[in-house]
């Protein structure tokens, strides 16, 4: 029951009174009306927006959110009212839906943010009132059109495993993929121009010689011409066959419109084969080769336009069709009146009505050839009333077509555009940085927490200020959790060119080196473990991942590497105790299968005397 | 010979009273020339009729329901109706609202009678209030007195068996078709037969008010579902 209607429930059950005299037993008991709550005011803010609604009203729809229990978890105590973080044009649509009973669509607001609106206050669209259902139906339609267009060209990416099959159909299908692809796609069109070309230049009449009168090229030079004409249907029949190897399902292929041009284009030079110099059927073959000129509609797979434009008759056929029936009717009613009106006129030209039919279209279509004019007094106003009225009719279906036409075709031109492979790099590029400034983020944040460090033992205090970074709350508490992470996997964090050099460094260091070895590309020979000040309870950080966060560090910042560098070396030269010597100083590897390995070179380096605040070694 | 000079000069004569009747057409739609004078008066479209109810106070008096009542209903009646009356076929609508099943036409039509006092083709406020009054707040008499208007289709003083059986069949109706035990053709009007035998002491085949009255408060089923619906508000 549409709850619009119950301010009139009372009313109805009031009327029944009506039926009581007539009864004949007793009626039921009335449900009683326990929760005897007093109608009130509900305040509604919506960013900021405040909104008042009875209570009633929003109890109208008991299975949305306002209406249900489930508005409590907005509830404010401390202002006594509902707070709902959303957008306020919306809402208003959607209070308004309480109050009327009906939903409107406001047309200026994008169709998914108004779908999610939606969906978070649990209204269905469907109840969408028939005033805007349409607009919103469109809107959505073209909205999910173009996300459909988007994903489409992510699944163009390569996949992998492809059949010679599945490759080929894909080759066909889309030419830009592969080379080969692109060098058939233009082979074929340059044949089928070679193809249609010589069908029209074989009528042409070549010139006398001296035995023979004027002729047609093709009669002239016919053994040119065959060879011709053999190539181009041997190449097609070729295609027609890879075509119909490579397509997924078989009978669809061949059932579908470019199969059939392509048969037709070729059927006709191997009928002319089998059935040739009978002169009886001769006449049936030259009619054949009329079906070569079908050979120009392959071309429609080389052309986005034409196969447009053949979609776009399909998709207008109703209009087309009305078209086609009131020119029809038109033409028989004014034929029949200019056959009637020209009967007395001497020699006249309208012998019948189908005769009259000729003038008709010529005069409808303003084309007025002239070969057929009305002479009498009555035809000349017939005449001229059709002339107006074809103008009329004709013009009417063509904007319906044009607009269908324009519709699809800027659809099309959205998908190529999108299609072009440097926009999407461009776009795909940004969104890459957007994200991956997080990621950096939390490297960098490493390393100057490792610097952060370092400095505090130097003293420096400026260098101090410098690096502490105003990192906000949420942000720290986003890097301590990937820190977890980290700990728990015992892996680390890094950037790409990190990686791909660590992984050349692996294939290095296949050979253990005890001895200080520098690598190649300024990476960290520094063995030195992070500082640490205080023998910690912490939990210990493995050698090694401190060894790679200097590696990053040192990676990151060029300057600041050579200034620690040399602070440790000095250290190093001043502490004495350190052993960075004698198989400490090892390149540090970030790819941590093998810490093992390594840790015999720590273990051999014994521990004396850990530098306060220095250097540890851990093992 | 005679025949085809016919012929041309009778197309002759069709053509150009044609292009008469045309041009006439052209300017008469140009508004040149109009044909009749109340052309003027049927720009005037009807305005839709608003009505604005007496006063909080007045229906105060006038009914047996409180102020704060009299808002709550008001303001459901102008949310469903903004114009502030209810015509026939809206009041239709509203009330086969609540009988999805069968055909409330019949029987929305002999309550609008009903509520409609003034007789003026719709609802204002102040004859939907009245009438909840009487049958929310009013007396077992009151009651009763407006159950008997009701059937007085014709507003004469007597129910008739057609009266009675016209009231009957829209009753049924909105019971609609799926029903159990199958409604049959002649229910309605034995359900006539029987409340005449109850209702028609005199056997003049017309129920008027007094006996209607007396054999209701007699009958105790009736005077107690008169009491149901009292909390309705």
């Amino acid at each position: 029951m549409a709850t619009g209607t119950a301010a009139w429930l009372p009313f109805a059950r009031a009327a029944a009174i009506g039926w009581m005299p007539v009864a004949s037993c007793p009626m039921p008991l009335a449900p009683r009306d326990n929760s005897k709550k007093k109608d009130e005011l509900i305040m509604l803010n919506v960013s900021g927006r405040r909104f008042q609604t009875w209570r009633t009203t929003l109890d109208r729809y008991p299975d949305t959110l306002l209406g249900s229990s489930e508005k409590d978890f907005f509830y404010n105590e401390e202002a006594k009212e509902y707070f709902f973080d959303r957008d306020p044009d919306v809402f208003r649509s959607i209070l308004n839906f309480y109050r009327t009973g009906k939903l409107h669509y406001p047309r200026q607001e994008c169709i998914s943010a108004y779908d999610e609106e939606l969906t978070f206050f649990g209204i269905i669209p469907e109840i969408i009132g028939d005033c805007c259902y349409e607009e919103y139906k469109d809107r959505k339609r073209e909205n999910l059109e173009r996300l459909q267009d988007d994903q489409e060209d992510n699944k163009d990416m390569k996949l992998p495993n492809m059949t010679i099959r599945e490759t080929m159909w894909r080759a066909f299908e889309n030419p830009h993929t592969s080379t080969m692809a692109l060098v058939f796609y233009y082979v074929t069109g340059f044949f089928i121009a070679i193809s249609v070309i010589t069908n029209v230049v074989e009528t042409v009449p070549c010139g006398a010689t001296p035995h023979h009168k004027n002729m047609p090229c093709g009669e002239r030079y016919t053994v040119a011409f065959f060879c011709m004409d053999t190539a181009c249907v041997m190449i097609f029949t070729v295609e027609y066959l890879l075509r119909l190897f490579a397509a997924p399902s078989r009978y669809r292929f061949m059932r579908s419109v470019m199969s059939i041009i392509d048969v037709v284009a070729i059927l006709p030079y191997y009928i002319g084969l089998v059935m040739s110099n009978n002169e009886d059927v001769s006449g049936a073959f030259v009619t054949l080769r009329v079906f070569r000129v079908f050979r120009i509609f392959k071309f429609s797979r080389h052309s986005q336009g034409l196969r447009i434009l053949g979609y776009t008759l399909k998709s207008c056929a109703s209009e087309l069709g009305f078209l086609l029936f009131s020119l029809t009717m038109a033409i028989i009613i004014f034929a029949t009146v200019m056959f009637y009106a020209e009967k007395g006129s001497s020699s006249s030209k309208f012998t019948s009505i189908p005769a009259s039919f000729w003038y008709t279209i010529v005069t409808m279509t303003t084309l007025g050839y002239g070969d057929m004019v009305p002479k009498t007094i009555a035809g000349k106003i017939f005449g001229s009333i059709c002339s107006l009225s074809g103008v009329l009719v004709i013009a009417l279906p063509v904007p319906v077509i044009v607009s269908n036409f324009s519709r699809i075709y800027h659809q099309n031109q959205r998908a190529d555009k999108r299609r072009a492979q440097k926009v999407q790099k461009t776009r795909q590029a940004r969104i890459r940085i957007a994200k991956s400034g997080s990621a950096n983020a939390f490297l960098a944040s490493k390393h100057h927490g490792l610097l952060n460090e370092l400095l505090e033992l130097t003293g420096t205090e400026e260098d101090e200020q410098k690096l502490i970074r105003n990192t906000s709350l949420l942000e720290s508490q986003h890097h301590h959790l990937l820190h977890c992470l980290e700990k728990t996997t015992a892996h680390e964090f890094v950037d790409e060119h990190m990686f791909e050099q660590n992984c050349l460094e692996e294939a290095l260091q296949s050979y253990p080196s005890r001895s200080p070895s520098v690598s190649s590309q300024g990476s960290c020979t520094i063995c030195c473990c992070g500082s640490r000040r205080h023998p910690d309870p912490r939990v210990p950080r493995g050698p090694l991942q401190e060894l790679s966060a200097l590696h990053i560090q040192s990676n990151h910042r060029q300057p600041a590497n050579l200034h620690l560098r040399s602070n440790l070396n000095l250290r190093a030269e001043d502490g004495s105790r350190v052993n960075c010597k004698g198989g400490q100083v090892t390149t540090a590897i970030i790819s941590l299968p093998s810490p093992p390995s390594l840790a015999p070179h720590r273990e051999a380096s014994p521990s004396k005397g850990i530098a306060p605040n220095w250097c540890e070694v851990r093992s | 010979m005679l025949s085809v000079i016919w012929e041309t000069e009778g197309l002759q004569t069709v053509g150009i009273v044609l292009l008469v009747f045309a041009s006439i057409k052209l300017l008469h739609m140009l508004g040149l020339i109009s044909f009749s004078e109340d052309s003027i008066e049927d720009e005037l479209e009807l305005s839709t009729v608003r009505h604005r109810p007496e006063g909080l106070e007045q229906l105060e008096a006038q009914t047996r329901f409180s102020r704060k009542e009299l808002q709550i209903l008001y303001r459901g009646f102008k949310n469903e109706c903004p114009s502030g009356v209810v015509n026939e076929d809206t009041f239709k609508e509203i009330y086969a609202q609540f009988f999805p099943q069968g055909d409330a036409s019949t029987y929305a039509h002999f309550l609008f009678n009903a509520f409609d006092t003034d007789h003026n083709g719709s609802l204002s406020f102040e004859d939907f209030v009245m009438g909840l009054s009487i049958l929310l707040r009013g007396t077992v008499q009151e009651k009763l007195n407006w159950a008997f208007n009701l059937y007085d289709i014709n507003k004469d003083g007597y129910i008739t068996k057609e009266e009675m059986l016209d009231i009957m069949k829209a009753i049924y109706d909105m019971m609609g078709k799926c029903t159990y035990p199958v409604l049959k053709e002649e229910t309605p009007r034995q359900h006539v037969e029987v409340f005449f035998q109850k209702m028609d002491k005199n056997k003049d085949g017309v129920v008027t008010i007094d006996e209607f009255i007396d054999c209701c408060q007699n009958d105790e089923n009736i005077m107690r579902s008169m009491h149901i619906f009292e909390n309705v508000l």
